[in-house]
């Protein structure tokens, strides 16, 4: 006779781990409350860890709610991550989803599996990140991130005066389709062309904070004479400012951004950002959702480009440029303040009651 | 344990004792409890389709993975393995895109890529530094080179050669992808060369016990050397199935590649000290990883659940070696 | 090619000179390790070298064994002299040596660890081309020199970590043993082993000196040395202090030479030689 030893660790571990695993059968599955004819729309962000992409799942799945439909969120794990957007993509098709609402990490990165979506009768409809083309996609929901660079541009030259520019450019990530635009938004708003000797250096920074902090102390050593300085995002601005403020040249620098989120109109108010330009995912997303329903119900889709705003944010506004200040700002951003966001992560993971 | 006891079970070695003392023993379970927990979930989950999706979903960190499963198994480990192929990625699209030819532009990117393998080898066997912070480092040089390449910015890569691996054909109502095909080759050559080759049982006895196979006589210097170099190449290789998957060479792309492969070893069962595990156990950790993701998908489940699953599996499996590795001390 | 492993060279008469060291010096800065050390290795014996730590009896091993190469002095195999440069040169004259630190693979099982490094191919393309491992071949005869060794294990295909001590440093001990055509030379092969243990260790040695093969025993345990050893060179200060055997002195006589509070006969010989 034989005897088998199986160690009990083993046993404990495979225990645990069903366990485990049961524990998500015991939740309240969406998709058993799904059954029926329940709509189910899919969206697919680029990264989670974004507050930005986290308001665009509330307003999205809050709307999808409000409307009796079902979503179900998928995100890639960090920009770039095109293989995590696709097997997302993959899997919705496969959960019968009518439509998805995704942001590409790129602008062509998608453009397979989002074909085949659509030949399978989904709607596809591009959030805040175009294609390329942009026809790949049903319709698009955005931001034109080229004009509201322009609005910051165009508020930098007028806070920078009569003087000579010495530009210094924080960008995000090299060759990002949002990064592209803005930078190159920003450059026609201000009113030079790229190559102009008036930029004296340039960053990325991937829109991080100590990134830009960085950037920007490295420039400044490089270039003690920068007088205005564009930044993807608030946390690179932040970062900015903090390498500004430690030269004591917060007098001598106009420093701008773009994005919208809460932090970032807080900056402004604090009058650590000059200026930054706000956009409206919130609008994206529901609109997104509306969409969707709408195709369900009466087969009409959406097509074309259409583009859901931004508004210039500042205390210190311009006559001749349209803004908005803090207070507007604070009431109409993304983005949450921290505690709120907290638990309203932890409601995700959990699964609300 | 006693001698007594071994040699009973001396003549019965196979048969279900062999099968549960199978290193891929625990990780098959797992994979079968979570097919059969999503399939009793969801109806969509064990549909054909479905099923071949999670496949194709496994390819690329499936393919790093072997390469990443012969050097844990000389108990190194690679964390530039996704930066290598990244650049495989952009190196190739590149040439292609600038009318180069396209067998010639692929044999290019592979050569490249089995370079900077040789290169950690290199380092690795002659300068006997460690692997942690020869493949850090090289996973920064390749990523600049990678961004320098690319100039910026992602493109699509349209060349048929380069998104061959992604063409699909049909056995029944099942699509199947020539990547799948090529994945699965590499498995079994691999899975050949180190368990029925006596290389193979070199690179277990230097992951063992490195000092006692120089005695012996194994050259463990070229050993590692062959190790990272065919790393290196496979990388390659896994470059051309990404492109095959996602016609797009984005520098930004893969970047967690390095931990999702070095997960898949360890959940499948290859011990992070080296010298014991197996291939097999590798493409089922990869399957694990992926058919968390879609099952959590199909059932609704928020996706963060996948890597919390992940988590505690890692941890599991690492502490079952370690425990077992304790035991018989 | 494939070696068959069951080969042994014709072996030489009892009592000839099998390996002989002379004049052997080895220098490590300003110390001396070895000072003009001498060893002689006759066929069918075992040939304790015992000593204080420092005596020079590690170092004198290493040269042996090719892991050390000496500035003066020569070496000589069958009356001829050799020259190693690493173990590797030793070993394919027939050298084989067990490290005192077992220097097995725990995870791989006891036939692969007896063949690592020698591995059996099959015969034709499936060997020559696909380079296919012979694992039935290697098990069989691994099992087959286990029988002729009379040392017990549990299934030749287990992993050497389910083994005790003592059959892991039996598993080091049977692979030089197998492989060796010339001699054995064993380094503290007792030390990390309990008293039953040893014995079994101590059996294996006898056995491979009965087969013919000689066996240079270098430990720092007396009563083991007294039990298996015919002759004994105790070493002190780098050179040969004497040799003699378990009959000619008693274990405090040996212990006595060693530490220098008795002289031994060696010095002379020396001069002489």
């Amino acid at each position: 006779m034989m005897r088998i030893n199986i160690p009990r660790s083993t046993k404990l571990a495979a225990g645990s781990f069903i366990c485990a695993t049961l524990a998500f059968l015991n939740q309240p599955t969406p998709m058993a409350k799904a059954a029926g004819d329940q709509i189910v729309i899919g969206l697919v962000t680029k990264t989670e860890v974004n507050p930005y992409f986290v308001k665009l799942r509330q307003a999205a799945t809050a709307e999808a709610e409000k409307q009796g439909a079902k979503l179900i969120a998928r995100f890639g794990k960090f920009d770039g991550d095109n293989e995590g957007q696709v097997a997302a993509v993959e899997d919705l098709i496969s959960a019968g989803v009518k439509g998805i609402l995704i942001t590409p990490n790129n602008s062509t990165g998608m453009l397979g599996i989002i074909k085949k979506a659509r030949d399978k009768g989904v709607l596809v409809i591009a959030l805040d990140t175009a294609t390329d083309p942009a026809n790949a996609v049903d319709a698009t929901l955005a931001t034109d991130n080229f004009e509201a660079g322009v609005l910051q541009g165009q508020y930098a030259r007028k806070a920078l005066g009569d003087k000579q520019a010495k530009l210094a450019m924080l960008d995000g990530t090299p060759g990002g389709t949002v990064d592209t635009q803005r930078h190159d938004g920003f450059l026609k708003g201000f009113g030079i062309a790229e190559g102009d000797p008036a930029i004296v250096g340039k960053q990325n920074t991937h829109g991080a904070q100590d990134e830009g902090q960085t950037a920007m102390e490295n420039l400044l050593t490089a270039h003690p004479d920068i007088n205005v300085v564009y930044t993807i995002n608030e946390p690179a601005a932040e970062g900015a400012y903090a390498a500004i403020k430690a030269r004591g040249k917060l007098k001598d620098i106009v420093l701008t951004s773009i994005d919208g989120g809460r932090l970032g109109v807080q900056y402004v108010q604090q009058g650590k950002i000059a200026a930054t330009v706000m956009q409206f995912p919130k609008i994206m997303a529901s609109k997104g959702v509306d969409y969707v329903v709408e195709y369900v119900k009466s087969g009409q889709k959406p097509s074309g480009f259409i583009n859901t705003g931004a508004s210039l944010i500042t205390d210190k506004p311009f006559s001749g440029l349209e803004s908005k200040d803090t207070k507007w700002g604070l009431e109409n951003c993304w983005g949450l303040n921290t505690l709120a966001a907290g638990k309203d992560r932890l409601l995700a993971v959990i699964g609300r009651p | 344990m006693s001698t007594s006891s071994l040699a009973a079970s001396k003549r019965n070695a196979i048969g279900l004792g062999r099968l549960i003392t199978m290193p891929t023993f625990g990780p098959l379970i797992v994979l079968i409890v979570f097919c059969a927990i999503f399939s009793l979930a969801t109806k969509t989950f064990f549909a054909t389709g479905n099923l071949s999706l999670v496949v194709q979903q496994s390819v690329i960190v499936g393919t790093l993975a072997i390469g990443q499963t012969m050097i844990i198994l000389t108990a190194g480990i690679d964390l530039a393995n996704g930066g290598i192929a990244v650049l495989g990625t952009i190196l190739a699209g590149r040439l292609v895109a600038e009318q180069q030819n396209p067998v010639l532009s692929l044999l290019f990117a592979l050569f490249i890529c089995t370079s900077f393998g040789l290169t950690a080898g290199l380092l690795v066997s002659r300068l006997m530094l460690p692997p942690f912070i020869v493949t850090l480092g090289l996973l920064g040089i390749v990523t600049a080179i990678t961004r320098l390449t690319a100039q910026g910015g992602a493109f699509p890569v349209t060349d048929d050669l380069l998104s061959w691996p992604g063409n699909a054909f049909a056995v029944g109502d099942t699509s199947i992808t020539y990547g799948m095909i090529v994945m699965f080759i590499l498995y079994v050559l691999v899975w050949y060369l180190l368990t029925q080759t006596a290389w193979g049982r070199h690179v277990y006895a230097i992951g063992n016990n490195r000092e006692a196979a120089r005695l012996v006589g194994i050259p463990v210097q070229a050993r590692l050397l062959s190790v990272y170099t065919f790393a290196g190449l496979l990388y390659g290789i896994g470059a051309w199935l990404a492109l095959g998957r996602i016609p797009n060479a984005d520098p930004n792309a893969l970047q967690n590649a390095n931990l999702d492969s070095i997960t898949a070893v360890v959940i499948g069962g290859t011990s992070l000290f080296g010298g014991r595990g197996s291939l097999w156990g590798t493409l089922i950790g990869t399957l694990i990883v992926s058919v968390l993701r879609n099952g959590l998908t199909l059932t609704g489940i928020d996706p963060l659940w996948q890597d919390l699953v992940t988590g505690i599996l890692v941890i599991s499996a690492v502490a079952l070696d370690q425990i077992s590795r304790r035991k018989q001390r | 090619m494939t070696m068959d492993v069951t080969t042994k060279v014709a072996l030489p008469p009892k009592g000839t000179v099998v390996l002989e060291a002379r004049g052997i010096t080895k220098r490590y800065g300003q110390v001396t390790a070895l000072d003009h050390a001498e060893l002689e290795l006759r066929a069918g014996e075992v040939l304790a070298v015992v000593g204080d730590n420092g005596a020079g009896k590690s170092t004198l091993i290493k040269v042996l064994c090719g892991a050390v190469v000496p500035d003066e002095g020569e070496v000589l195999l069958d009356g001829k002299p050799v020259h190693f440069r690493s173990p590797l040169d030793a070993r394919k004259l027939g050298i084989e040596t067990v490290y005192q630190d077992l220097a097995v693979a725990p995870a791989l099982d006891i036939a692969t660890n007896l063949f690592l490094g020698r591995e059996l191919r099959r015969k034709g393309p499936l060997g020559g081309w696909f380079r296919l491992l012979d694992k039935n071949r290697m098990r069989r005869e691994a099992q087959h020199e286990m029988d002729q060794l009379k040392f017990h294990l549990p299934a030749i295909d287990s992993a050497v970590e389910k083994l005790s001590g003592g059959q892991r440093q039996g598993v080091a001990v049977a692979r030089a043993a197998i492989f060796a055509r010339r001699l054995v030379i064993m380094d503290e092969p007792t030390a990390a082993l309990g008293v039953r243990e040893s014995g079994q260790v101590l059996n294996l040695i006898r056995t491979i000196r009965d087969r013919g093969l000689p066996v240079i025993l270098i430990s720092h345990d007396m009563p083991h040395v007294f039990e298996v050893a015919d002759r004994i060179q105790i070493m002190r200060l780098g050179r040969r202090a004497a040799v003699t055997t378990p009959q000619k002195h008693t274990m405090s006589q040996v212990v006595a030479i060693m530490t220098g509070a008795a002289r031994g006969d060696e010095p002379v010989e020396a001069n002489g030689g």
